[in-house]
């Protein structure tokens, strides 16, 4: 069953990626642009090296009768997150949404503690009330516009004035992705849902599940209500980019502060959320396009990160930091793996940490905030603080009495150091990712660039004041 | 052989040693026979860099692209000459001399030691020849990280403390000013390319040079500016051939070429000079000279003192090229050279002391000079140079620095020079009278500290000897002899540099275009 | 029918949907948690069809016998169709996890759950 669907997904893999541009509708409503493909790669990217460790990991994580319900809710939960990337219908969105997340529900509830029961039914009163949220905001959307189409509603709209009906429907639609990508206030999910589902699903999900929702936020911030609508009307900046800032450095302290793997590598997440919004948040092409990079990035160092715990766990059992000591000798491959995850983190040149960082920075100073510049690299240096804090215990720690000498095995050890390899690849030549999340994001904006054009004209039609074109101009400047 | 192909031989070299050393940990001998063939190997292509660069050439090497406008790129000119060619020399004597102290001491984990020791040297090399920031800060960072578990190299709470505190300041000060200044850079100018006169003329605008000169030169922690200069004392912890690894060879040395290299090639001289952006720059390095000479005054501990030392040393070096003067820059150009070869003796002598007296205390040194003449005569020609007495290399580098400051009007400043050197007579020059002219008896206290420090130390050769004074160092004798001979061989540095002094001024000259 | 009066279906809705938050958030039963969920979940069904009905309008099934028919929108219906399975989806799955927990708690009341969960730290 896994080499089935390895098969298919790297397929899929291929597939997109040689697709890149304007395919023909997959289906009538799915549309692969620039934008999917790069998701859609990291998706099936991080899955196919994830289907691998199943096997190897399962017998010290879930017990032989609920093999086949992993491959199930897994393939399930793949099958949702690709689907909420091609489609390019609102409401379909919402139907994938639930798929992938009532079978990460299931895979969450298959970790050997029994509290993965109790996150894992959080994680779904959290998710379905976040799912119906979109749900509703869809709905007032399809009554403002007639069209459950994206790019329809986003022509429809742009054509009319923001009413208050579409102000509302915005704030369900965002509060509802919110709440699935664990963005600062309505994070509480996460930390338990990663920690505690088997270590490969943690892989997973963090590689992929919060990737494709910010994808999705993206979308449906840049192209459907559109950047002008969003940041330059509502001042969505204004609220965003604080939250982000907020996140970024709690996320991080709180991390610090964690005494288990898994938990300190979930609220590091949270932190990279941070950084993902703050990069939307931005609202200028760069921005996007760092947004991108770094959720292609991210996915790959810390679905590799979680992977790295998936080894530990497999030999030692336990993912508490306290209980890690000596593994520098005991497991070199695994340790050595972990540091170049962490370096990643930290952001160290040559790992794909620094191209993002790089390019988050390069943004921030594009659009003029040197102080959200100053803060990005200054949060950074928190993840040095939790980086170094599981290196120490690795290093110098006492290795507990009876532990295992063994390095993992290979079967797990080589999707690891594939996705991690490949933070290294996409570190030094950093071209074909850069490339592809600038042009991805020039798409996105260009979808905003039109409607903003429409709504422009409209607004120069209507010009009730002098100031309201002029209000528009910056922002058409920057969204070129 | 084209110099392309040296380059990279000189940097893979002591990466191919590192892999070499780990593949053949099990058998120390052939172990510390990879070690010196990867220093022959690499010091061997280095020089054959020099003429090349003395005449003018200026090779370049484009490893490969990040993304475009983003390369990992080396090239090589006068300055990174300067800085590789001692790196490279200094790494033979320091690997010849940390086998003798490794073994002596029957360090563990002598492995870990020398895999680090040869990707430090590796990443050092990086530094030197980067050809833009990015690369520059690349080989920063591996720098930083790869020295690590040298400073850490005992595992004791102590040692894990000073890692941190180590790791945190280097870290933090280069990520959050040195990455925010690089990208502003990059910002402002598009490029983040070494080039002479600078990028930034005509960029930016007064008070953002002002800034980023600011973030240049405290992001640049590895040039231990006051305030962010503890880490180097704290260091100390580490085994003496790391300490001089990192004050001579190295790390320090990799901070202050920095700061000089940016201001050379990303601001310009001309640019701080007209500008007058780098004053504050000047009191800040010469506050950072007095204060830790005075420091270095009141401590006990050698290496301590040694480390002030180096921390004032380097603000030499940063208010040389803050003073934005041909001849500052020269000299501080110069001062790289003959600081390391100067300090890196005092170190080994400390080392050796250590290793043949088990004495770390300036004060339990008296006599000692008698058993172990050598050392202590090095340390002398070391102290000599320090302090910028002729015939000594380090007698070069001051005038320069001393006349630059006076070319640049900043007389104060020549005077801080001038008090300095008085400053480090008085902290380097009771070591050696101590040592030579006091006899153990008459300092009866300071017996009873050694003996208690003596006690501490299990197999301790003197610790059976404290009912007889003269006994206490009846079983001393000379360091092992990989010990004394780099050391030896430094202290004959010091004296030929001053001799060989023209040779760096005209290879440097070329870099502020005089 | 004018005013917010004349709006009362979405009254209904609102009222409808801030009933299930607050069971889900106030109620400590898992049980009753997910109760809350569904009726939360409905109240959205109610918000849709209540959108799609066109005053006058029939059901869409095309006709003949009436000149003109004015037909409800269903493409709403559908949907709700779709949101119905996924809302009986969701409660079989967290009915399940509860059933699963109760299991291994021997409880299904929330704060006895952390409790259980404080000791064992």
């Amino acid at each position: 069953m896994a080499l089935i669907s390895l098969d298919q997904v790297a397929q899929l893999g291929t597939l997109t990626y040689y697709l890149g541009g304007w395919e023909p509708p997959w289906g009538i409503e799915y549309r692969i642009d620039r934008t999917s493909a790069l998701v859609l790669v990291v998706v099936t990217g991080i899955a196919s090296a994830v289907i691998p460790i199943g096997p190897g990991e399962k017998s010290y994580q879930i017990p032989g009768h609920r093999h086949a319900m992993y491959y199930a809710a897994f393939l399930l939960c793949l099958c949702g997150l690709l689907g909420m990337t091609v489609t390019a219908d609102a409401f379909n969105v919402f139907v994938f949404l639930e798929i992938s997340s009532l079978s990460t529900y299931t895979l969450i509830g298959l970790g050997s503690n029994r509290r993965a029961l109790t996150a894992a039914f959080n994680y779904l009163i959290m998710g379905t009330v976040g799912g119906t949220f979109y749900l509703i905001g869809v709905g007032l959307l399809y009554q403002m516009t007639g069209s459950l189409n994206m790019a329809d509603i986003a022509t429809r709209l742009s054509e009319m004035q923001s009413t208050r009906t579409v102000v509302v429907a915005f704030a369900f639609v965002t509060m509802g992705l919110a709440v699935k990508l664990a963005v600062f206030p309505v994070h509480q999910w996460l930390p338990n849902a990663y920690a505690y589902s088997p270590s490969a699903v943690s892989a997973f999900l963090a590689g992929t599940g919060t990737k494709v929702v910010y994808y999705l936020l993206a979308r449906i911030l840049m192209t459907v209500f559109g950047a002008a609508f969003v940041f330059d009307i509502l001042g969505f900046d204004r609220l965003l980019m604080p939250i982000s800032l907020v996140a970024m450095f709690a996320g991080s302290v709180a991390a610090i502060y964690q005494t288990d793997l898994k938990r300190l590598l979930a609220y590091s997440s949270i932190a990279q959320v941070g950084y993902l919004t703050l990069a939307l948040s931005l609202g200028t092409t760069e921005g996007i396009a760092a947004g991108l990079l770094h959720m292609f990035n991210h996915a790959l160092m810390k679905g590799g990160l979680f992977l790295v715990v998936a080894c530990i766990v497999c030999r030692t059992g336990s993912s508490q930091i306290s209980e890690l000591g000596g593994l520098a000798r005991r497991m070199p491959m695994t340790f050595a793996a972990l540091i170049v995850g962490g370096f990643g983190l930290i952001g160290v040149p040559s790992t794909v940490g620094f191209i993002s960082k790089w390019y988050l920075v390069s943004a921030a100073l594009g659009s003029g905030s040197y102080v959200v510049a100053a803060l990005i690299l200054a949060s950074s240096l928190l993840a040095v603080v939790y980086v170094w804090k599981i290196v120490e215990a690795c290093v110098f720690g006492k290795a507990p009495e009876g532990a295992p000498q063994e390095e993992a095995p290979l079967g797990m050890l080589i999707p690891t150091w594939a996705l991690l390899g490949a933070t290294l690849v996409f570190g030094l030549s950093a071209d074909f990712t850069t490339h592809a999340a600038t042009s991805a994001a020039e798409q996105l904006s260009n979808g905003v660039k039109t409607a903003k054009l429409i709504s422009r004209e409209r607004r120069q039609l209507h010009a009730h004041t002098l100031a309201e074109p002029n209000a528009v101009t910056p922002a058409q400047e920057s969204g070129q | 052989m084209n110099p392309q192909l040296l380059i990279a031989l000189a940097l893979l070299t002591p990466t191919a040693g590192a892999g070499l050393v780990a593949l053949t940990g099990r058998s120390p001998n052939r172990r510390d026979s990879m070690t010196i063939l990867a220093t022959i190997l690499t010091a061997f292509f280095v020089w054959n860099l020099a003429p090349i660069v003395a005449d003018g050439g200026r090779p370049e090497l484009v490893l490969f692209e990040i993304v475009p406008g983003l390369e990992i790129a080396f090239g090589l000119e006068p300055l990174g000459m300067l800085f590789s060619l001692v790196a490279a020399s200094l790494w033979g004597l320091t690997s010849v001399y940390a086998i003798g102290y490794m073994r002596g001491h029957n360090e563990e984990n002598q492995t870990r030691f020398f895999v680090c020791f040869a990707l430090a040297i590796s990443a050092a090399l990086g530094i030197a020849f980067a050809r833009n920031l990015i690369t520059l800060f690349l080989f920063y960072e591996l720098l930083t990280f790869s020295t690590y578990p040298l400073v850490t190299h005992h595992g004791t709470a102590q040692a894990k403390r000073a890692g941190r505190i180590y790791l945190g300041i280097l870290v933090s000060t280069s990520v959050a000013f040195l990455l925010f200044a690089i990208l502003w850079t990059y910002h402002l100018t598009g490029t983040t390319e070494f080039r002479p006169g600078g990028i930034l003329a005509g960029k930016a605008d007064n008070m953002t040079v002002g800034i980023l000169l600011a973030l240049f030169a405290f992001g640049t922690g590895k040039a231990a500016l006051m305030p962010f200069h503890r880490w180097l004392p704290n260091a100390m912890v580490a085994p003496t051939p790391v300490s001089a690894l990192l004050h001579a060879v190295a790390v320090v040395k990799a901070g202050v070429f920095t700061v000089l290299k940016i201001v050379t090639y990303i601001f310009g001289i001309d640019l701080l000079a007209d500008t007058g952006m780098s004053v504050w720059l000047m009191y800040v390095a010469a506050t950072t000279i007095v204060f830790s000479s005075i420091v270095a005054i009141t401590l006990d501990n050698l290496k301590a003192r040694l480390a002030y030392s180096t921390i004032s040393q380097l603000a030499y070096i940063v208010l040389g090229a803050a003073l934005a003067t041909k001849s500052g820059i020269l000299g501080s150009g110069m001062h790289i050279a003959m600081h390391a070869v100067g300090k890196i003796t005092l170190f080994f002598c400390a080392g050796a002391i250590y290793v043949g007296a088990h004495k770390t205390l300036v004060s339990e040194l008296d006599g000692l000079g008698r058993k172990m003449p050598f050392t202590f005569g090095a340390f002398f020609i070391g102290s000599l140079s320090i302090i910028g007495l002729p015939p000594f290399g380090g007698a070069w580098s001051k005038w320069f620095l001393a006349l630059g400051a006076a070319d640049g009007h900043q007389y104060v400043f020549t005077a801080v020079f001038m008090l300095s050197s008085i400053l480090s007579i008085a902290y380097l020059m009771p070591v050696v009278g101590r040592a030579f002219f006091l006899s153990p008896e008459l300092e009866a206290p300071d017996d009873q500290l050694a003996a208690a420090h003596a006690a501490d130390e299990p197999g301790d050769s003197s610790s059976d000897g404290d009912s007889s004074s003269d006994g206490i160092f009846a079983n001393l004798h000379e360091a092992p002899l990989l010990c004394v001979l780099p050391l030896c061989c430094t202290a004959a540095g010091c004296l030929a540099l001053f001799f060989l002094a023209e040779r760096i001024h005209s290879l440097l000259t070329p870099i502020v275009g005089g | 029918m004018s005013g917010y009066l004349g709006l009362w279906h979405y009254w209904a809705t609102i009222a409808l949907s801030m009933l299930g938050l607050y069971t889900l958030i106030a109620k400590n039963n898992l049980v009753k948690k997910m109760m809350g969920l569904s009726i939360f979940q409905v109240s959205v069904i109610m918000l849709y069809v209540s959108m799609a009905k066109v005053t006058g309008g029939t059901a869409p099934i095309l006709r003949t016998d009436i000149e003109n028919p004015v037909y409800s929108n269903p493409l709403p219906h559908v949907l709700m169709l779709t949101a119905i399975v996924v809302g009986v989806a969701t409660t079989a799955v967290g009915l399940s996890l509860i059933v699963r927990i109760r299991e291994e708690y021997g409880t299904s009341e929330d704060d006895e759950i952390r409790a259980i969960d404080r000791e064992a730290m």
